[in-house]
Formats: C-alpha cells, sequence, structure tokens
C-alpha cells in the first residue's frame, strides 16, 4: 500500500450492526417486501391452500376402505376410465393437427393468416358452456356435421365420439401455442443445410424438424391432456352422461355432491388430481429425455 | 396443401361452433333474440355476471401485482415453491375448484354449521360463486406479471431510489408504466374466464334461476329446458365477450410484441 | 493527474464486510478518497468491487464496517437520502420517459417543500442536456438512443440531483472500443468540469490507469493495492496486480547479499527485495538486447515480426519462450531467427515465490 491515507492505522470497528444470522430476505433495498409477499402468503393461502387441504382432508373420514370402495365402484371407475382415456386419445390427436396449424401459422403467408392466428385461441376465449351446447348442436343426429356422420353410421354426439370432439376442441390451442414459438426459433440454416446434403422434404421433416420441437411437442399434449380430464363445461352436453358409457369423472362428483356423499366427491376429485399429477411427471420424464436427445 | 388442410381444421373445429352460437341464436328471427336477452331471468344472470367478475378480477389482480413483486424483486427461500402453488390452480378440474368451497361451506362442510346458526350463507349464494370464480383465476395476472418484471430486473427501481424517489413513488411512476400492458393483459384473460367460468361455479351456484344463475349458467338451464333460441340467445353474448377478448388480446400483443409474457395462454 | 483534488478526506470506508450466502463478497475493505478524487476500483469479475459500488450507493447492507461521507455516517442513510448519483452498468434508464423526463426525475420526485418551479426543472435539464451534449434529443425515448447516448443520458440524470458523490458501474462495459475511447476523455474532461468526487469500478486496467486519480485494485474481495496509476503500475504490490496490470513474463530467481540471480546471470537486487527463492516479474516491452557476449540473460531468438513501429521478438529463455517487445530504435541490429542474444530486464520486480 503507497498511499499515505491507506497507510493510517485503521480502527476496526468492534460492534456488529448486521449479524450474519439467516435472513429471509438475501439482500434488496427495495421497499415492501414484507408487505407484498404477506399479501401473497395469506390471499394464495385463503383462496388456494386452505379449500385444497379440504380436498386432500375429507376422504379419509370414509377410511381408506371407503375410498378403496368409492374407487372401484364399476360406475366410478368407469367415468374415470372415460375421462383419462379420451383426454389421452384427444390430446394425442391433438398432436399431428397442432402441428399443423402452427406450421402453417409459422411457415406460410397467406391471406388471412392474422385471422386464422387469432381464432386459435378461440377455445381458450369462448366459454365452456357455449362450445359445449355449439358442439353439440353441430354432432347432434339432426345437425350440420352430426348428420353427415350418421349417414355413415357413426353416432358422434351422445356418445365417446362427442365427448372425444369436445376435449380436441378444447386441447388443439395449447399444442399450437407450445410448438409455434420453437418453430419460429427453430434454426432455418439447419433445415437448409439438410437440404443441401441431399435430404428430401420429408427427410428434412422427420430427422431435423421433429426432433427440434419433439419436447414442445409433448409439452403441448400434456397442457392438453391436463386441461382435458379436469373438462367439465364443453362435454357434458356433447356426453350424453350415461352411466358406465358416457359419463365423465367431473360429472360423478357434481352427482355425488347432490347426493351430499362429500366424502365420496372429495374422493374422486383426489383421485383425479393424483392420476393427472402421476401423468404429467410420466410426460415431464419423457420431455427432459427427448429435450436431452435433440441436444445430443 | 397445409394451408388447405389447416384451414379445413380450424373452419370445421373451431369456427363453426362460433357460427352455430349465432345461426341457432336468430333461429327464429330478430324479435325472438331480444325478447330471450331482455327476460327478468337473463338479465339478473348478466348482472349477477357482472358483479362476480367485478369483485373477482381486481382481488386477483392486486394479488397477481403483490406476488409478482414480492418473487421479482427479491430473493427468497421457497421461491420456486411459491411459484408452483400460484399455478397449481391451473392443474385443478374447474369442478374441483366448485367442490372444494362446497366440503369447506357447504350444508356438511367443516363450516357449514357454524354458518348455518349465523344464517350466513356461501355456497349456494352470492359469496361462493365469486370464492369459486377467484380459485379457477387466480393464476392470470400474476402469471402475466412475475415472467416479465423477473426479467425487467431492479434496477429501474434501484435507480429511482438513488435519486431520491420513494417506495410508494418509485412503485407508481416506475414499475407500474413499466408492467401496464402486461397487466392489461392478464386483466383481460382474468376477466374472460370470471365471466365465462361454467365448471366451477355450476357445484357451488344451486342453480336458482334470477338469483344463483350466472350467465353460462343461465345458459345451461334453458339448454336443459329445450329452450334453444333463449340458450343460444344468452350464450350469444358470452360468444361476442370471447370475440372482443380475442380481439384486444390481440391488438395488445401487436402493441407490445415482446412486451407482454406471452406464449403460455389458458 | 492528482491536479484537482485537494486534502480533505471525502469518503472514508473502514473494515467492510459483506457475504451473500457462503459467499464472502467483500472481506474487511478499507479505503479513503479524497474530495474531488476520481477513484477507480479495478478487479477482476467476482473481486467485489461492484458489491462495494453499491454499498456506497446504499443498494447494499454490509455485514460490518464503516461509510463515513464528510463525516457523516453512510450506512444509516436509506438509498433516497444519500444523494450519490449513481450510473448503472446498463444505464436503468426508465424505459417509458423521455431523456428530459429521465433527467428531471430526481427534481420531480422531491418533497412538494423542496421541488425545485417547472421552470426551474426545464432550465435544469436544458443545461445537462448541454453538459452531455444531447441538446435537441430530449423529447426522445432510451430505445431510440445509442449506447453511448444512453450513458450519457444516464449520467446527466444521476447529475441532476446535484449529487455528493458520482458512482458509476462498468460505465464504458456496454459501449464498443471505439465509443469507449472517446466517452474516456469526455468523462474526465466533464469531471474537471463538475468536480464531483467519483468512484467508478471497472475491470479494465488500461480503463482505470487512464482515467482515475488513484487505483484500488481488488482480488477475491480484498483491497490488495491502492494508489496513483503511475505507482500501482511501477510498482506492483503482488503478482496478481503484476500480472493484471499488463503483460508480464515470470523467472524463477534467487536473491542473496543483495545480488538478484536469475538463471546464468547476476545483477544487484532490487531496494527491499525478499531474500532467498524469488519470483522475478517483467514486462515484455521493458528489456534491453545486448549480443550473445554481452549481460543478461542467454536467449535464441525463435521468431521475429513486426507491428507497425513495434516488434515481436520470441525468444527461448532458459527452455521457456517469452514473446518481447521492442520498439524500432532499441532493437539491436540483425535480429532473425536462431541468434543468440542476452536480454536484460530493466525493471524486475521480484517477489517471494508463493
Amino acid at each position: 500500500m503507497t498511499d499515505r491515507f491507506a497507510a493510517a492505522p485503521i480502527v476496526r470497528p468492534v460492534t456488529d450492526p448486521w449479524p450474519r444470522r439467516a435472513r429471509l430476505v438475501e439482500h434488496s433495498i427495495l421497499p415492501g417486501f414484507k408487505l407484498s409477499l404477506g399479501i401473497t402468503l395469506i390471499y394464495l393461502s385463503l383462496i388456494v391452500l386452505l379449500p385444497l387441504t379440504a380436498l386432500a382432508v375429507r376422504p379419509w373420514e370414509i377410511g381408506v376402505e371407503g375410498i378403496l370402495r368409492t374407487l372401484t365402484d364399476p360406475r366410478v371407475a368407469a367415468a374415470l376410465k372415460v375421462s383419462f382415456g379420451i383426454s389421452l386419445a384427444a390430446a394425442l390427436v391433438n398432436a399431428p393437427l397442432g402441428l399443423m396449424l402452427a406450421w402453417t401459422l409459422t411457415r406460410y403467408r397467406f391471406p388471412g393468416r392474422r385471422i386464422m392466428e387469432a381464432l386459435v385461441d378461440l377455445p381458450f376465449a369462448l366459454p365452456t358452456a357455449v362450445a359445449g351446447i355449439a358442439l353439440t348442436a353441430i354432432y347432434a343426429p339432426n345437425g350440420p356435421l352430426g348428420a353427415l356422420f350418421a349417414k355413415i353410421g357413426i353416432k358422434t354426439a351422445y356418445s365417446p365420439v362427442g365427448i372425444f370432439i369436445a376435449l380436441v376442441f378444447i386441447g388443439l390451442p395449447f399444442v399450437v401455442r407450445s410448438i409455434q414459438p420453437v418453430l419460429e426459433d427453430l434454426d432455418k440454416d439447419v433445415e437448409e443445410a439438410a437440404q443441401t446434403l441431399g435430404a428430401n422434404d420429408f427427410q428434412r421433416v422427420l430427422h431435423v424438424v421433429i426432433p427440434a420441437i419433439g419436447p414442445a411437442i409433448l409439452s403441448g399434449v400434456s397442457l392438453a391432456f391436463a386441461r382435458a380430464v379436469g373438462e367439465y363445461g364443453s362435454v357434458i352436453f356433447i356426453a350424453g352422461n350415461l352411466p358406465l358409457k358416457t359419463e365423465i369423472a367431473p360429472l360423478l362428483i357434481v352427482i355425488k355432491l347432490e347426493e351430499y356423499d362429500y366424502a365420496g366427491a372429495a374422493t374422486i376429485g383426489l383421485a383425479m388430481l393424483a392420476i393427472s399429477f402421476g401423468a404429467l411427471v410420466v410426460m415431464n420424464i419423457a420431455q427432459i429425455f427427448l429435450a436431452r436427445r435433440g441436444r445430443a | 396443401m397445409m394451408i388447405v388442410g389447416s384451414a379445413l381444421a380450424m373452419a370445421g373445429l373451431i369456427l363453426m361452433p362460433l357460427v352455430v352460437v349465432f345461426h341457432d341464436a336468430f333461429a327464429e328471427g330478430a324479435g325472438r333474440y331480444l325478447q330471450a336477452l331482455t327476460e327478468p331471468d337473463a338479465i339478473a344472470a348478466v348482472k349477477l355476471t357482472l358483479l362476480v367478475a367485478a369483485i373477482s378480477v381486481p382481488l386477483n389482480a392486486a394479488f397477481g401485482v403483490a406476488a409478482a413483486w414480492a418473487i421479482s424483486k427479491f430473493e427468497f427461500r421457497g421461491k420456486s415453491v411459491l411459484l408452483t402453488l400460484i399455478d397449481l390452480p391451473f392443474s385443478i378440474s374447474p369442478v374441483v375448484s366448485g367442490l372444494v368451497w362446497v366440503l369447506l361451506f357447504g350444508a356438511q362442510g367443516w363450516l357449514g354449521p357454524w354458518l348455518l346458526e349465523h344464517d350466513a350463507k356461501v355456497i349456494f349464494a352470492v359469496p361462493g360463486l365469486v370464492l369459486a370464480t377467484l380459485l379457477v383465476t387466480f393464476p392470470f395476472v400474476a402469471r402475466e406479471l412475475i415472467p416479465l418484471m423477473q426479467q425487467q430486473g431492479a434496477d429501474e427501481e434501484a435507480a429511482a431510489l438513488t435519486l431520491g424517489a420513494s417506495g410508494l413513488t418509485t412503485f407508481l411512476r416506475v414499475t407500474l408504466p413499466n408492467i401496464k400492458w402486461a397487466l392489461l393483459y392478464g386483466v383481460l384473460l382474468c376477466n374472460a374466464r370470471a365471466m365465462g367460468e361454467f365448471g366451477a361455479v355450476s357445484v357451488v351456484s344451486g342453480h336458482i334461476r334470477g338469483l344463483t344463475n350466472t350467465l353460462p349458467l343461465h345458459v345451461e338451464v334453458l339448454y336443459n329446458d329445450y329452450d334453444s333460441v333463449g340458450a343460444f340467445a344468452a350464450a350469444s353474448i358470452l360468444a361476442g365477450l370471447g370475440i372482443i377478448t380475442l380481439v384486444l388480446k390481440t391488438l395488445l400483443e401487436w402493441r407490445v410484441s415482446g412486451g407482454l409474457a406471452g406464449g403460455r395462454k389458458h | 493527474m492528482a491536479a484537482n483534488t485537494d486534502d480533505t478526506l471525502a469518503l472514508e470506508i473502514r473494515g467492510i464486510s459483506k457475504q451473500f450466502g457462503r459467499f464472502p463478497a467483500l472481506k474487511d475493505v478499507s479505503l479513503q478518497a479524497r474530495d474531488k478524487e476520481f477513484l477507480a476500483l479495478l478487479g477482476p469479475s467476482g473481486s467485489g468491487k461492484t458489491t462495494l459500488l453499491r454499498v456506497l450507493a446504499g443498494l447494499e447492507q454490509p455485514d460490518t464496517g464503516e461509510v463515513r461521507f464528510g463525516g457523516e455516517d453512510f450506512l444509516a442513510l436509506p438509498v433516497r437520502q444519500r444523494k450519490v448519483g449513481m450510473v448503472f452498468q446498463h444505464y436503468a434508464l426508465f424505459r417509458h420517459m423521455t431523456v428530459a423526463q429521465n433527467i428531471a426525475f430526481g427534481l420531480t420526485v422531491r418533497k412538494r417543500s423542496e421541488k425545485p418551479s417547472r421552470a426551474e426543472i426545464k432550465d435544469r435539464v436544458a443545461h445537462l442536456l448541454e453538459l452531455v451534449q444531447l441538446e435537441g434529443l430530449e423529447q426522445r425515448f432510451p430505445s431510440q438512443l445509442s449506447g453511448g447516448q444512453r450513458q450519457r443520458v444516464a449520467l446527466a440524470r444521476a447529475l441532476a440531483i446535484e449529487p455528493k458523490m458520482l458512482l458509476l458501474d462498468e460505465p464504458f462495459g456496454a459501449l464498443d472500443a471505439q465509443v469507449r475511447r472517446e466517452l474516456r476523455r469526455w468523462l474526465r474532461d466533464l469531471h474537471e468540469r463538475t468536480g464531483v468526487t467519483t468512484v467508478f469500478v471497472t475491470h479494465d486496467q488500461e480503463e482505470a490507469l487512464d482515467l482515475a486519480d488513484r487505483v484500488a485494485i481488488l482480488k477475491d474481495g480484498q483491497l490488495i493495492q491502492l494508489g496513483q496509476p503511475n505507482e500501482v503500475y511501477e510498482q506492483p504490490a503482488t503478482p496478481f496486480v503484476f500480472d493484471f496490470l499488463g503483460q508480464a513474463c515470470r523467472m524463477p530467481g534467487l536473491v542473496e547479499g543483495g545480488r538478484l540471480r536469475i538463471a546464468d546471470w547476476e545483477s544487484e537486487a532490487p531496494k527491499d527485495a525478499p531474500q532467498g527463492a524469488v519470483e522475478v516479474f517483467f514486462r515484455p516491452d521493458e528489456v534491453a538486447f545486448a549480443p550473445a557476449d554481452g549481460a543478461g540473460l542467454a536467449a535464441e531468438v525463435t521468431g521475429v515480426a513486426q507491428r507497425g513501429p513495434d516488434v515481436r521478438i520470441d525468444c527461448r529463455i532458459e527452455g521457456q519462450v517469452m514473446e518481447l517487445e521492442a520498439h524500432g530504435p532499441t532493437l539491436p541490429p540483425g535480429v532473425a531467427p536462431g541468434l543468440s542474444v542476452r536480454i536484460k530486464p530493466l525493471r524486475p520486480m521480484v517477489y517471494p515465490v508463493a
């Protein structure tokens, strides 16, 4: 130290005004932390956590045996199967459908593209009950498309096919919106490189594009699936609601509630949550796997 | 070929329901349409829908701002858990979002007997509708704001403080203008869902005509009564709301491309 | 360089320590700045220089230590009362405000009793715009400005509150080399004119040595050396400082009885040199070349490259290839690959072996 000021003897501070204890806030001088976090936690507890605690706790009133009896009841089991099975089918069908739409929207310029772009979100914006009665009107035996299908012997509304159509409708935007940004970012160079190396269109898509957007497709599919499992409004009108055949799990919750079987309703609700959660975990793992392979 | 396929899919799957709503609403002429919309139950349903949205949207917006402020401007433990919990309502079935309130406040709910004693009603009444709507639309505003504010960081706020601004002034004059479009966007989506919500409110409503029927529930009641024109007339208002939302949303996206968290819609 | 500073102490920093979680960002740092001084905090990333600057601004609270400004306990003051003008690394301009609104912000948020009138604010903004040479741009938004212009707006905004001290965080970090050099001169001029005590953070030694009255060199949260640019450059306190401030050649050596021996060459040891095994550092351009039979380190030329007026000469010394530099006139005639020469470090620095 060559500076004469620095050479002056320095008195070490004896007090430690900021004892080094574990602090909730690491550092920030902005005000309002306690206030904003307090509001957040209280509101979250009241609106989300407290009610969900009730959902988690109430099934156990009827004991493990009661829960098992509820879930193995043929009607409940059938409803869960219908909900999860058709949701999965719809989500999977949405993958190619969503990819086609996303591809069209990102790769082509044509009149009406912007309108199409906006309309993709219509299933988000249209209240589910409205979508429900409209789809029913279309696919009912006397509806414009329902009559068409009836001619070739397919019953659409009031059958599993109707549920499937409604779930495709509400799930489609999730897939499109998941794929679209990735497709936009996808390096044109890579594709062009593949082209110069002699790959044809089909090979290019199969080997270059699909691996790159695989994780996005999967993510969109899982979002669509999660939404479909819980869907109520757009399905109940078109489903026909025949026990064991076209009754969805959310409807069964409503029925149980009407019978004042709270524990039974909560059991089905909790089971739906658990199965959805499990499915999402599986899809997440698959997605991580895909992403890793895409990078390699 | 792609374009044709996409256009067909759009028209057949997505656009057609919208057309059908208006077609069937006017199936018996404009007079019958107007009559369906001006009957007392329909007007009551519209009023109730507006009331529920007017209560729940500002509450969730205020929460969204508070949560985004805490999460984006500060470092604390358990932040990712908090983020997950905020997103949680998105992964819950609307019916379950209604069910949980019945478990709490219903006749056989935890607080049911106490409510009965005090002659207060939550389920089958407006408070229940509000609570169910709050839960369903809980994350909308917060999810728009958090990524944007995280990306903006806290530098501008820090700069304002070094220039002598108070915390409140900093928030009002620096933070709020920076997030106003995202806030508006979140409020727009939150409102659309609040007004259109069906599953959750149907569980807590009890379907009392003129009293606890919101517009979507009114649609259901009429539809089940085989009043097709009435149902579709009411539905056309909701569809109109959806279209307005889409238009405003698209305009907002054009106006502030990149300024919105975007990409994640619900 | 130190022409416009006087000897009054303005800033006193004593024993500042700051820990982020387990990471110690600052370890017992003490330094002082004189009134009107231009002080550089220089160090590699992670050295704690920015944290120290943020402590001065009030954006971080240290765990221990003391900061006084003009005798006043600075740590007791919240950010907004310190009246320090801070220029952030990425400027942190308010993106929704015009240039004029940005500059006026610090004035308009004052309490009503202290707030200048509209006309006064307007005058002040106009004056500052002139000072930073941005007249005519007052209605632009930050997104419509170049990097250099943004930096000057940030500076004007900081100066608007008539700060007691100016803090600059990597003021040229986000600019390209050309703009960087221009702004450096300009900032120095501005400092001469305004005379505000200024502390700036940089990782660029050239910038620090060129601009500052004094340079504080930090490493791993500790103050390593503090001094005027020529002092720290010519008398680096540690090998780290030597290495950080410029090109370095290093060789092992031995100090015994006032003599320094490097390989087969012996010379007088520098004053205060430690005894025993040492590390010898010298700058590649501070060497003299001599013929093979002269005095110095035996070396073999392995390559010669002309670079403008300078010549780079690669030499093998003691099996180690070093890139040396010579200016045209100092170059011995006939230097070519394969030639044996003697190299004499002109100002070797000697440090004990770590």
